[in-house]
């Protein structure tokens, strides 16, 4: 690259004399100026290290370093959750025509053609370029979940909707059950695939959280589908989804616990706040459809109804939680620079150690 | 092709900032008081592509120290024109489902504005919290490093602009040499404080396309300390999701063949 630019940006013959002279001196100026070196700490509330003192982190005037996501609440935590309805509802759909159980069937993969057009007309109302939808599919591209998400609705609601139809018509009877097994092998993706998409960013409560998160949202599905199911279905019929609702709540709960505790000082983004009442209504709301499910729901039809309408209920504000805990995360500078200058403190740590012979 | 900013010879003159927006026709994005010491523009953004922070510090540095209390401490200023940093390896093209974002033929990084559908995807993926949304338009958009002067062989309109070279433009590998030699002469300064930041490849975003030579910690700037292209765990996340869906599969399974088929039904 020749041209004007190169010779250009050279340096003149004059030079800045900044700080001739003057040690750098350590001073402890107003709020946020401090000197490197050991001093911003993780809250200690979290295990190992108890006795430092609470985080202390530099901004530029508070402002956040992420730019937060754009993204509306309603429609893409909506996504997630009717995603999620709808991937795990195929799966138990299949599971309830294969034995025998074809009322629960039948609401099943009406609820999740309803579910997966409402997830993607949520998806397509978010767009700042609504009309141009139809770019997501000019490429296929592995390291965007997005992109991978939309060939995946490409392939599954056709599927769905398919599986759903012919079951209400009654025609083609081969071709339902062809339908009906292909959304239930897609689901599971449906439903998981949307964890990678939060967590494929570096929004500190999303990324970090890319462990756990498909086993929550995983979780999440299974228990909204089988709410659904309880809700819609005769008694006689929901045996295995109320203990799949069961399987659903714990899995959502355990995994969203086991998440909160490792992520730490990140953690508290699920705890605190909307996301943390959110977080805690999921919680108590899950475990109350669970024990409604196992304990009661095989007995009476309201019994099951509202079991069925709790866990739906505790899916959706798992979403919702998840969600609004990663816009927190992204608008407060300190959940980016705290974790950051760990990792750089215990690289810097690990280097004198090797460097250094013990003593 | 890239910048290097030199922030230890910024005057705060906001310069680039006019000239990015007037050459790149770049909207207004409202006229605020912040607060924020002579920053009203206070970061990047849609339509602010090239944006000059200003810290007050208690702190001296060095000869331009004021002196205002007896033990030799003074105020002082650092401002620093910050940009996307067009990333080697670049979390807003690595996420963006349309290909509108781009690699160009100067190793830039570009959106094109009649493909962006504005899913919003880029925008919680960079790690720098660059590229974002405008309101009204609903597009993604931020520093091209003018890649239209680029290709008639002109430099960045921010770099033409900025009145003590603080911005330059040029190859990175000369770029760095330059950085390391001012980096070095800063040192025998007894300006301890400087470093440079984001010129190393092997950072966690693979070097950037527009490094810096600070004079505090990149948090005082409003840059992460350690910033991670978002894509390093993508295949650990797509193993962990696999993982979950294969749970739901034999959660479900196990539960359809625990119960059996229905009563009444065989
Ligand atoms: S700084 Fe952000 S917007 Fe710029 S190239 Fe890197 S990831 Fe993309
Ligand atoms: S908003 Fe535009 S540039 Fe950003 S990821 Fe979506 S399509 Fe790509």
């Amino acid at each position: 690259m020749s041209g004007p630019g190169a010779g250009e940006g050279a340096r003149p013959g004059r030079e800045a004399q900044v700080g001739q002279g003057v040690p750098g001196d350590e001073t402890t100026g107003k709020e946020a100026h401090r000197k490197g070196g050991g001093r911003r700490n993780r809250r200690g509330r979290r295990g190992e290290r108890a006795m430092v003192p609470d985080a202390e982190f530099t901004s530029y005037y508070g402002k956040p370093i992420l730019n937060p996501p754009t993204w509306k609440a309603l429609d893409i935590a909506g996504y997630f959750f009717l995603g999620g309805l709808a991937g795990a509802g195929s799966v138990l759909a299949a599971g309830a025509q294969l034995t025998g159980r074809p009322a629960t069937a039948r609401a099943l993969k009406t609820s999740s053609l309803v579910a997966i057009g409402g997830s993607t007309a949520a998806l397509v109302h978010d767009l700042g370029r609504p009309a141009r939808f139809h770019h997501m599919l000019r490429v296929m591209k592995p390291t965007s979940p997005m992109s991978v998400g939309s060939w995946l609705l490409a392939a599954y609601g056709p599927a769905a909707g398919a599986a759903a139809v012919l079951d209400v018509t009654r025609l083609f009877p081969r071709l339902g059950t062809a339908a009906t097994a292909g959304a239930a092998v897609l689901g599971p993706a449906v439903a998981a695939y949307t964890a990678v998409l939060a967590a494929d960013t570096a929004v500190p409560a999303w990324h970090e959280a890319h462990r756990e998160l498909p086993f929550v949202f995983a979780g999440s599905a299974t228990a909204a589908a089988s709410g659904m199911a309880l809700l819609t279905s005769p008694v006689a019929e929901t045996g295995p989804l109320r203990s799949a609702a069961v399987f659903g709540a714990a899995l959502e709960a355990g995994a969203a616990r086991l998440m909160r505790r490792r992520l730490g000082m990140i953690g508290e983004n699920y705890e605190e706040g909307r996301a943390g009442r959110l977080m805690r209504a999921a919680e108590v709301l899950g475990a109350a459809g669970a024990a409604g499910a196992a304990l009661l729901a095989g007995r009476s039809r309201a019994a099951a109804a509202l079991s069925g309408a709790a866990l739906l209920t505790a899916s959706a504000c798992t979403r919702f939680g998840v969600f609004y805990a990663g816009v927190r995360s992204a608008e407060d500078p300190k959940y980016t620079v705290v974790p950051q200058r760990e990792r750089i403190d215990a690289r810097a740590r690990a280097a004198s150690a090797s460097s250094e012979p013990q003593g | 092709m890239g910048f290097f900013t030199d922030t230890s010879v910024c005057i705060g003159c906001k310069a680039c900032e006019v000239a990015c927006k007037e050459w790149n026709a770049v909207p207004e994005d409202g006229l605020e008081f912040t607060g924020m010491s002579y920053d009203n523009t206070q970061g990047l953004g849609a339509d602010t592509w090239r944006h000059v922070a200003f810290i007050e510090q208690d702190k001296p540095m060095g000869n331009a120290a004021t002196g205002t209390s007896a033990d030799g401490t003074g105020m002082r200023w650092l401002m620093a024109s910050d940009v996307c940093k067009h990333c080697t390896h670049a979390a807003c093209l690595d996420v963006c489902p349309t290909g509108s974002l781009f690699r160009t033929e100067f190793g830039t990084v570009v959106v094109q504005e009649d493909i962006c559908n504005g899913c919003g995807y880029c925008i919680p993926a960079c790690p720098y919290g660059v590229i974002d949304q405008r309101k009204g338009d609903g597009r993604a958009w931020k520093c091209t490093l003018c890649y239209d002067r680029l290709g008639a062989g002109q430099q960045p309109a921010c770099a033409k602009a900025c009145p003590t070279d603080s911005i330059q433009y040029g190859p990175l590998e000369e770029l760095r040499e330059r950085a390391a030699a001012r980096l070095d002469q800063l040192h025998d300064l007894g300006v301890d404080d400087a470093r440079l930041y984001g010129e190393d490849p092997e950072d966690g975003v693979g070097g950037d396309g527009a490094f810096f030579l600070l004079l505090d910690e990149p948090e005082v700037y409003g840059l992460p300390p350690d910033p991670v292209v978002t894509t390093r765990d993508l295949p650990s996340m797509w193993r962990h999701a696999g993982a979950a869906a294969l749970t739901l599969l034999g959660g479900a399974a196990a539960v359809f063949a625990v119960h059996g088929r229905a009563r009444g039904r065989r």
